[in-house]
Formats: C-alpha cells, structure tokens, sequence
C-alpha cells in the first residue's frame, strides 16, 4: 500500500469520523443534561435522512438547495425532538433509568412505523451533492470532494458546540445543569425549558448527520438500529456526556476501521495470512473493549459517582407457599394435558412452545435485572448465541440434535463470560449502554460472517432429531425443559449465592464490607443467566427449523425487557407471567395489525406513563441528600 | 404590603411515608435576619427546602412578598425574589467561580417606587467575599470549603434576592470562615436582604440573629428573641444542647 493511498484511506476514515461524531454528540449532550439514554437517538438519525430525502427531492437541484434541505431536515427533526421531550421526557425524569430507557425506545418503535408508512420500505439513495460530485485528486489518488466537505463539517460543529457550551450563558446552565439539574432550578433557571432546547439541540445533531449521510449511504427503515449501536459505541468510548470525547472516540473507532481496510490482507510466514477487512467488523468492540478495561467512565469523561440507591429498598424475595405451589403444579399438569385436548398439531401447541421459549428467556433476563439489579439492554445476545451454538453443532460439527442442543447453554454461557466482564465494571445505565452495544455486536457479526453464520440468511433446516420431530414430543421437551430451568433458577435465588446477589444489589459497598467480591458474584450471575438464555435459544432455533440474524436483534432484547416489566421485576413470578401474557398479546395483535410495532410502541408508554414511579413500587427520586 | 415578607403557615413535609414537618409556622420581616435552630434531624433544612418548592410532598401555606408561593416550582420562587443556599456547598465544581455566578444572575429588581435597584455583580461581590476575586477563574471544584460555601452564597445574591434561606453557614468550615460569614450576613442584612438562617451554633446565631425558632421533631418549641433564648437555659438543655 502506498503512502498516498494510506493517506486518502486515513481521510476517508475522518469523513467517517464526522457522520459518526454529529450522530453522537447529540446522544451526549442529552444524556450530559438529562440523564436519560435516547434510545430514540438512532430514530432521530433515521428521521433526518427521509426527511432530506422528501426536501432534496423538491429543491435539491443548486447548491443553495442542498445545503439549503439538509438544514430544514434538521431543524425539522429538531423540532420533532423537541416535540419528544415534551410529551414524553418530561414525565419521567424522576423515574428509573430503564422507564427511560424503554420510553425512549418506545418512541423508536413508534417513529420506525411511521417511516415505513410515509416512506415505504425501499432504499431511498439521495442525490450528489450539487459542485461537489467530483473528486479531489491527492498524490494521485482520489479523495470525494463531498467527504472533504464532511471533514470541515464536522470540524465546523465541534468548535462550534464548544463555543456554544463555553460562551453563551445557555451553555453555562446547560454544564451547570448537567452537574446539579435541582440547583440550577433553585436559582431561578427553568429547567423544563433548558431540558426542551437541549433535546432540540440534539435532535438537531441527529438529524443533520442523517441528512449529510444520504448521498454516502441510502436511507432505509434499519439505519435506526444500526446508528443507534454505532452512537452508543462512540459515547461509552469517549466518556458519557464529553462531547471532545464523543469526537475523539469517532476519529479513533472511524480510523481504526479505515487502516484496517488500508492494510488489507497480509501474508504472514509459514502460508498465514491476515485478512485485516474483516477487523472492521469487531474494531468498535475492540476499541470499547480496552477503553472500558482502562477507563470504565471513557476516555474523556468522569468517574462515575458510586450508584446511590434511588427508592426505597425491595423487600425481600419469598418463597412460594403451599397456594403457590399447588398452583403451579395444577398449570404445570394442565399443560400437560393441553395436546390431548387441544390437539398434537395445533396452533395453540406452537404458541406454547414459543411461550416456553419465551418464559425461560425472560426469567433468565430477571435473574440478573431483578435479584442482581443489572439492566441488561442486550440479553438478546446469550439467546442468538445458544441458537447459533446449536445450530452450528448440528450443521458444521455434525452432532447429534440432543447433544447439540444440551451444548447451548455452552453459547451463551461463554458469551456471557466475555460480556459480563466487563459488564460488571460499570452500573446503572453505563452497564445497560454496554450490554445493548455487546448485543448489536455480536448481531452485526453474525449477519456479516457470511461464512460461517449463513449472514442474513441464517441457518436452514435445524430440524429435531427423528424421534423428537413431532410437535407434540417437542411440546414436551420445551415445556419439561422449560419448568426445570424455572425451577432451578428459582433455587440458586434462595441459595446463599442467591442472598450474595441481592446484596450486591441493595448495596454494593456494604457487601464489599463483609466479604461479598461483588464483582465475582455478578459476573457469575451474568454466565448464569447467559447459559440459561443460551438455552432458551438452543430451544428456539430447533422449534423453528431456522435462524437468522433477527434472533439476535436488539428488538428481542427489549422484548424480554417489557416481558419482565409486565410482569413486576421484583417477583419471581413475574417473568413467567409476563412473557407468556405478552407473547398471547403479541401474537393476537401482530396477526391482525400491520403497525404492531407502533402500537408495542404505544403499549410500552402508557406502561411507562401511567406507573411513573414504576410499576413494581412508587420509586421516586428526591432532592439529593433528601 | 403586609408586614412579614415571607410567612409560612402549618407547613408539613414527609418523604415517603416518613412525615418530617408537622405544622410550621414562622415569619421573616423584610431586613431582619432570624435564625431556624434544633439539634441535627429536627427538620431545619427540610423546612428551608419546603418553603423552596424542592420536596414535592408538602403542604401548608406560603406567602412570599403577598404572593401565594406554596404550589410554585422552585424556580418560579427563586425568580419572585426568594433565594436559596443549600447546606452541602452544590457549587458547580466543573464550572469557573465567574461561570457559577452567571447561572445565578437574574434581572435587577425594581423598589416599591418602581426605580431599579442596583443589581448585584461579580464585581461587588467580590468586595464582599475577596477570596472568591482571586479565584475568579478557577472551576469551583478545586477551592476550599470556605470559599466553595461563600460562593454559593454569592452565586444567590447574583439573583438579587429580597430575602434568602441559608442553611448551616458555618457547618463543617474553618473557626475563620465562621468569622467571615458572620460579617458577611452582617453586611447582607444592612444591605437590605432579610435572611431565614439555618444553624446548631447557638454563639453564631446570636452574632447575627435577632429572632430565633427552635425545631424539634419537626415541631416549633420555641419561638422569640435571641437574648432571651441566651438566659433561658433550661430551653437550651431541652432543644439545642447535645
């Protein structure tokens, strides 16, 4: 590789670097002030690149036109933002972190289905920028007159949020308000104001680097998740909050990616070769991996304060009297009884199976959100690995179908043991960031690895062995499966590991202070639940006779979040009951109606709206030292 | 305008189910300082932050220069001219002791007669608290206790307060910091600001005070001048002394 070509190449990587850094720095900038993860960040993005695209087609023919649409879509995502804020956020700045989080993702939900309503599920590639369609020539090489044209954009936004945030008195509440929101409001500042104009802003960032992307990249109906990942990436990477980080953590992941590309395959000694291109796939993951290993709170962020406890705290897990257990055992014979009754074949024995699945993933997710207290936003993960896992064993390596799906547990135990170590370095929402952005990485190696994992296309016919192939036999496994993993989990909660965990979680200082290695326990939790989960989707992928990438998607993981929500997440109870009411509700809504997404959407807001301080106990923020 | 510039009436306050304030009533007159005394956990903070609008469990009425305050947010009583000064010195430590300022400047007010009334700058602040001059630009994060405290008695004045809730002035700060501040709240009170202090210290009180209340578990025992608390010692055994 030439010295010119390296240099076009690292140039490249910085026009990256500006999409990836306008993305971000917005996601920043609100989480700085408000505290709050805009889920609904990736949307946003999204939102831009339509809405430019709708503009440009109009007066996108000068230059003036241009510069002219890509401004009003992001002024016009501004405003949506803005919109955001106040019929959501504003509700529910005092409640936990995963309402948040949900909210926003609900309105993610939301937004998609009506980008697919206005805008259809087509590609949609805008136009070249008018003057800038060529090339600049360097040393030879060619370098687009339009990635320039980035590079000096985002640039031109870094020095001018820092003047922004350093020399206007709004920029002075806005820092003072990312320290002390209460304080602020104390000395006469309104807060709902400061709140509504930093969400514009933000929205504002996103939306400008979604239109400045569509003449690089088409628009389509998955850039939000993508994006999102992306962005979540880049702010964990730079420090939550720091926006000179969110900028340096954009030019370090986009460069990495670039002299990855630039190195190309290289051949080693004794018939070895590198392909380096195919780094690009797991450099973000790499680059957070050693910055959180380094510095957990970023490279130019802060150290986090220790979590203090918001609520008051949970009572205490009971076991199940002599009601409860009759009970369960009366649903567990039952079942038993449901293919005599409803017939080996029917609809309702497939929905079953897929209840099970659903029960023993969303359990596994409790066990560490609930007793362990750590939100995971990438459960998803453990599940597309045990699927994968199995499937792979019974494809590739050739095993038998019981052996490979008794082996995996071993997926997502193993994913989890990667994960959560460095999951349990960090706590509250930072840990939930992480697991989200863990989760869209192993999803984006899955669909990438087309070798291996089959890319979008999945992996066909994981069928059963002959002997379990029936749906009734199936049925049976699921479910025997299905309640022994309930059951066991149910016993390592009330084990002395299980009164470990919970500690862990109602303090993490105290428990240090007797003798709880805090960490050790939640990082076995976290395998714990991964191996579960690794099962549940070792169960999936043979119920269905294939996968794809989607069992991996980041929607499977807030699916678990609102079954474990529906349910109460402080009852062991809960996630049985939730999935299997949600997974009925899902399957009734979706067969009918095409915007299901938009009205899960719906369904998680008014969860979230109409239980402000949560649905498990009136959790309510106070004044600091209250 | 009535005589009190700020009275509360049967105030009470609970966080969760834990009721902390059962039934205040006290009076700030316009230039007078008075002190809000009780031993550690009798609800004296809890009492300023109600009146402040920052608990969101109270009840009670408060008046604040004739206006129904008791349903305002905090920033809509810190704006009507009602300023406060938390006890655990929330200066904003990333921020530069100028740039703590700015977040708390408001317009000048205006007098009775409607005439401007010369407004509060970092300029004449910093006559009155010259160590924060020296500091201007340092982020407040990296002073001392005493100066982080005066700062944010300075950033409330930058609001040009007609009265202010301070509390615990001399908590936790240096026996020479104790001095300034009470020079300090001298100089306010002469000013014109009236001010609703906070404190354990009897001596500091009586420096600065010429009204006292006395809480205990939540309930006002007492309530006169600060001479007669001085002589009273079988109310100071009960209430203040440990």
């Amino acid at each position: 590789m030439s010295a010119a070509g390296l240099l076009v190449q690292l140039l490249n990587g910085l026009a990256d670097a500006s999409s990836l850094f306008l993305l971000s720095a917005g996601l920043s900038l609100i989480f700085g002030v408000s505290r709050i993860v805009n889920f609904a960040h990736g949307s946003l993005y999204m939102l831009g690149a339509y809405v430019a695209y709708s503009i440009l087609e109009r007066i996108g023919g000068t230059p003036l036109g241009f510069w002219g649409s890509v401004l009003l879509a992001a002024l016009a995502v501004g405003a949506i933002g803005a919109m955001i804020e106040i019929v959501v956020l504003r509700r529910i700045y005092r409640t936990p972190e995963l309402f948040q989080l949900l909210a926003t993702f609900a309105v993610s939900l939301i937004v998609k289905d009506a980008v697919l309503a206005i805008w259809g599920i087509e590609d949609l590639l805008g136009p070249r920028a008018p003057g800038l369609a060529g090339a600049i020539s360097i040393l030879g090489r060619r370098l687009p007159q339009y990635d320039a044209m980035l590079i000096l954009i985002g640039v031109v936004v870094l020095a001018g949020l820092h003047l922004l945030l350093t020399r206007t008195r709004w920029g002075v509440l806005l820092r003072a308000a990312t320290q002390d929101r209460d304080m602020v409001g104390a000395l006469g500042v309104n807060q709902a104001l400061l709140m509504t104009s930093v969400f514009c802003l933000g929205a504002f960032l996103a939306g400008l680097g979604g239109a400045l992307q569509l003449p690089r990249e088409p628009a389509n109906a998955g850039i939000d998740i993508t994006a999102i990942g992306d962005a979540f990436v880049v702010v964990v990477v730079g420090g939550l909050g720091s926006i000179p980080g969110a900028f340096l953590a954009a030019v370090l992941i986009a460069e990495i990616k670039a002299l990855c590309i630039a190195l190309g395959t290289i051949a080693l000694p004794f018939g070895l070769t590198i392909a380096f291109p195919k780094f690009t796939l797991v450099a973000e993951f790499v680059v957070m991996a050693v910055v959180l290993v380094l510095r957990p709170w970023g490279l130019l962020g802060k150290p986090q304060a220790a979590a203090v406890s918001a609520g008051p705290p949970e009572t205490p897990l009971a076991p199940a009297g002599r009601a409860q257990k009759w009970l369960a055992s009366a649903v567990f014979v039952a079942l038993l009884l449901l293919p005599l009754l409803a017939g080996g074949n029917s609809y309702a024995i497939v929905l079953a199976i897929d209840i099970f699945v659903g029960v023993l993933f969303a359990t596994s997710l409790h066990f560490i959100m609930g007793p362990g207290g750590m939100h995971s936003f990438g459960h998803a993960a453990y599940f597309g690995l045990g699927a994968y896992a199995s499937a792979l064993l019974l494809k590739a390596a050739g095993l038998p179908m019981p052996v490979a799906l008794l082996l995996s547990p071993l997926g997502g135990g193993l994913g989890a043991l990667l994960f959560g170590w460095f999951c349990v370095r960090l706590s509250g929402v930072y840990l939930a960031m992480l697991t989200l952005a863990f989760g869209q990485i192993v999803w984006s190696i899955v669909l990438q690895w087309d070798d291996l994992t089959g890319g979008s296309n999945g992996i066909i016919g994981v069928w059963p062995s002959a002997w379990l192939a029936s749906k009734t036999t199936y049925f049976y496994l699921a479910l025997v499966v299905c309640a022994a993993c309930v059951l066991a989990i149910r016993r390592i909660l009330f084990s002395p590991f299980g009164f470990a965990l919970r500690a862990t979680r109602d303090s993490s200082l105290r428990s240090e202070a007797i003798g709880i290695d805090v960490r050790r326990i939640q990082w076995i939790a976290f395998i714990v639940a991964g191996a579960f989960c690794g099962l549940a989707g070792g169960l999936f992928a043979f119920s269905k006779g294939s996968i794809s990438p989607e069992t991996i998607s980041v929607s499977r993981s807030i699916d678990g979040l609102v079954m474990v929500l529906l349910g109460g997440v402080q009852s062991l109870a809960g996630p049985v009951i939730g999935a299997a009411s949600f997974l009925v509700l899902q399957d009734q809504v979706a067969r009918d109606f095409e915007y299901w997404r938009a009205a899960l959407g719906v369904l998680i807001l008014i969860l979230v709206l109409a239980f402000p301080g949560g649905l498990v106990g009136a959790l309510r923020f106070r004044l600091r030292r209250a | 305008m009535s005589d009190s510039l700020l009275s509360v009436r049967s105030l009470t306050a609970r966080y969760g189910a834990a009721q902390i304030l059962f039934g205040i009533d006290l009076d700030l007159r316009a230039g007078e300082v008075v002190a809000l005394m009780g031993r550690n956990g009798a609800g004296k903070s809890t009492t300023l932050k109600a009146i402040m609008g920052l608990l969101d469990q109270r009840s009670g009425d408060i008046t604040f220069r004739d206006a129904d305050i008791s349903h305002l947010r905090p920033y809509e009583i810190a704006r009507l001219g009602l300023g406060f000064v938390p006890e655990d010195r929330r200066v904003f430590s990333d921020l530069t002791v100028l740039e703590n300022l700015e977040v708390g400047r408001r317009p000048a007010r205006k007098n009775a007669d409607g005439r401007l009334v010369d407004p509060w700058t970092p300029e004449r602040l910093f006559e009155l608290f010259p160590n924060l001059a020296e500091a201007r630009r340092r982020a407040a994060g990296r002073m001392s206790g005493g100066e982080q405290q005066m700062l944010t008695v300075a950033r409330t004045l930058m609001g040009n307060p007609y009265a202010i809730l301070l509390d615990e002035p001399s908590e936790g700060v240096a026996p020479v910091i104790v001095d300034a501040m009470a020079d300090m709240i001298l100089a306010l009170r002469s000013s014109g600001v009236a001010i609703l202090l906070s404190e354990q210290n009897l001596p500091f009180a009586s420096l600065v005070a010429a009204r006292a209340y006395i809480l205990e578990r939540g309930e006002i025992r007492y309530s006169g001048s600060i001479d007669e608390l001085r002589g009273n010692e079988e109310i100071r055994r009960a209430y203040l002394e440990v």
